[in-house]
């Protein structure tokens, strides 16, 4: 009974042990950066970047159709397009940056639906909007497989000038000039792990599997190491578990992917160790010192 | 002695105007050297210049074959982000940045020294601590802690002894008082006049053009701390270019 609830979908279907696949992958490499995303309080970039990169994706479509590496190309061109430009204006103007990044995603946004909607059909849309994890073929697995490859070996690489400018900007500036070049490649590995995420889940959804397990972490860890290992845990749990919810229920991967996530979230609110609202709440008698 | 650094007609400032103007001369290798004014004279302005985090509007400073990078800099106010997730030993280890870099490793050496520094301050058992629980004067040690790592020949200290307690203060004066007899060059900025006359041989007086930098006695004259405030509320919106 619990065999066939909880693993047999995976044994009989290949489509599902894909899936599977994917979703791990996908936690792997996005939890980490969704991780760094929010300790440098840019939890909305990650949304914003995901709006971005449709205009992108939706040009590569219209040149050759559903094809992976058009789409891919056309996404991450417009992912670094707009990371970049919106970055220049920022320190070349007044603006700060999150006005003018979105500024810019919302023009690139308005730009990819009209194309997707004057060229394609209502399916395309939802197929650009939400994901097919469902349809994983083998080289959309090998390109997610290899963006989570190369996230955590540049993660490794940019780890302590991204950690010490969250902590202290000032200090990092008066011995290294790593700040920025770490801050630029940073931003990319946020975009290409969007673009890898689009394809399993669509633009919108992208973001969830980047930021819900980060946030999830955020309420059970003191330290970085261990809120990045929470975060690619939770990540890849929401992904088994939200594909068999798919599975028994109907109901689409894709969002129940992001709604198992967006479960634990809630749970975490409420029984997270560190800040959770009953620990706040209830934190027990005062010790001795 | 040689210098450790030298003003050559220093400008800084922002915007045009001037807040360290014409400043002019060396400092010596292991100096120990005060930097007083009323608030508002330019002391973080020419700190943020020896630096490098300001580029000069007029004259330079020669670091004397240092590099900006090489000099330990304690800001006024550190915007440290103390929500984040890392505890106090390895935001002490970042001290250590010159020798680790990007990928060096943490060996048992390394490990020993943060160990060392941590002790020196008085933050021994702390290790394992989030930043986001210390209060300010252990935050301070933990900076100084940081600075001890370092290992630099020229510390920059922006009014490093402000708002902590007289205890830690004077900790923290004893580590200063260590880096001197070890020859280093120390630069601080403090508005405790009786401590500055008390440990430091060195004072710069600034109220935006220099008023008197020599030995400390013959700068803190209740004559020159007058003309220093004096100097220093005339600021000038429209301000004529200055022809010096």
């Amino acid at each position: 009974m619990l065999y066939d609830t909880l693993i047999s979908p995976f044994v009989e279907f290949a489509f599902m042990r894909r899936a599977l696949v994917g979703a791990f992958a996908l936690a792997l490499g996005a939890g980490p950066v969704g991780v760094f995303l929010m300790l440098r309080r840019m939890s909305l970039v990650g949304d914003a970047m995901a709006h971005a990169i449709l205009p992108g994706a939706a040009i590569g479509f219209l040149v050759s159709g559903l094809s992976l590496f058009a789409m891919t190309a056309g996404g991450l061109i417009a992912g670094f397009v707009i990371a970049v430009g919106a970055g220049i204006v920022a320190r070349a103007t007044e603006l700060k940056e999150d006005a003018s990044l979105a500024a810019f995603f919302l023009i690139s946004l308005a730009v990819g639906v009209t194309i997707v909607s004057l060229k394609g059909t209502n399916v395309d849309l939802l197929h650009f909007l939400f994901g097919t994890v469902l349809a994983l073929d083998d080289p959309t697995l090998l390109l997610i497989a290899g963006i989570t490859t190369i996230s955590l070996l540049a993660l490794a690489v940019i780890y302590r000038p991204l950690v010490l400018e969250c902590v202290d900007p000032g200090f990092l500036r008066s011995v290294s000039r790593a700040g920025a070049p770490a801050h630029i490649a940073f931003l990319a590995l946020v975009v290409m792990n969007l673009v890898g995420g689009f394809h399993a889940l669509g633009t919108l959804l992208a973001v969830g599997i980047m930021m819900l397990p980060a946030v999830i972490a955020r309420f059970w860890a003191r330290d970085i190491t261990t809120m990045i290992l929470i975060a690619v845990v939770s990540g890849a749990i929401s992904g088994y578990a939200g594909l068999l919810v798919s599975f028994h229920t109907g109901a689409p991967s894709g969002p129940a992917i992001i709604l198992v996530a967006g479960v634990l979230y809630a749970a975490s609110v409420l029984f997270g160790r560190v800040g959770g609202l009953i620990h706040l709440l209830f934190p027990g008698r005062h010790l001795e010192a | 002695m040689s210098a450790a650094l030298e003003f050559r007609n220093l400008t800084l400032g922002y915007d045009r105007h001037p807040a360290v103007h014409h400043l002019h001369g060396p400092v010596k290798q292991g100096a120990l050297m005060a930097v007083v004014g009323p608030n508002g004279a330019g002391k973080s302005t020419l700190f943020k210049g020896i630096v490098g985090m300001l580029k000069p509007l007029a004259g330079g400073i020669d670091l004397c074959g240092a590099r900006a990078r090489d000099i330990a800099y304690l800001p006024q106010i550190a915007d440290i982000d103390r929500t984040f997730p890392i505890g106090v030993y390895d935001m002490v280890a970042m001290g250590l940045w010159r020798e680790a870099g990007l990928f060096g490793g943490i060996g048992k050496r390394e490990r020993e020294k943060v160990r060392a520094a941590m002790s020196a301050v008085g933050l021994s058992g702390f290790e394992e601590r989030p930043i986001g629980t210390l209060s300010g004067g252990q935050m301070q040690r933990a900076l100084f802690a940081r600075l001890l790592l370092q290992d630099a020949r020229v510390i920059v200290l922006d009014e490093p002894f402000n708002a902590i307690d007289t205890k830690t203060a004077a900790d923290l004066c004893d580590l200063v008082m260590r880096w001197h007899t070890e020859k280093r060059t120390v630069i601080a900025a403090l508005h405790d006049l009786d401590l500055v006359k008390s440990m430091f041989p060195e004072a710069l007086l600034l109220a935006r053009e220099p008023v008197a930098w020599g030995a400390t006695a013959e700068v803190l004259t209740a004559e020159n701390l007058l003309k220093a405030r004096r100097m220093c509320e005339a600021f000038d919106e429209h301000a004529h270019e200055c022809a010096a």
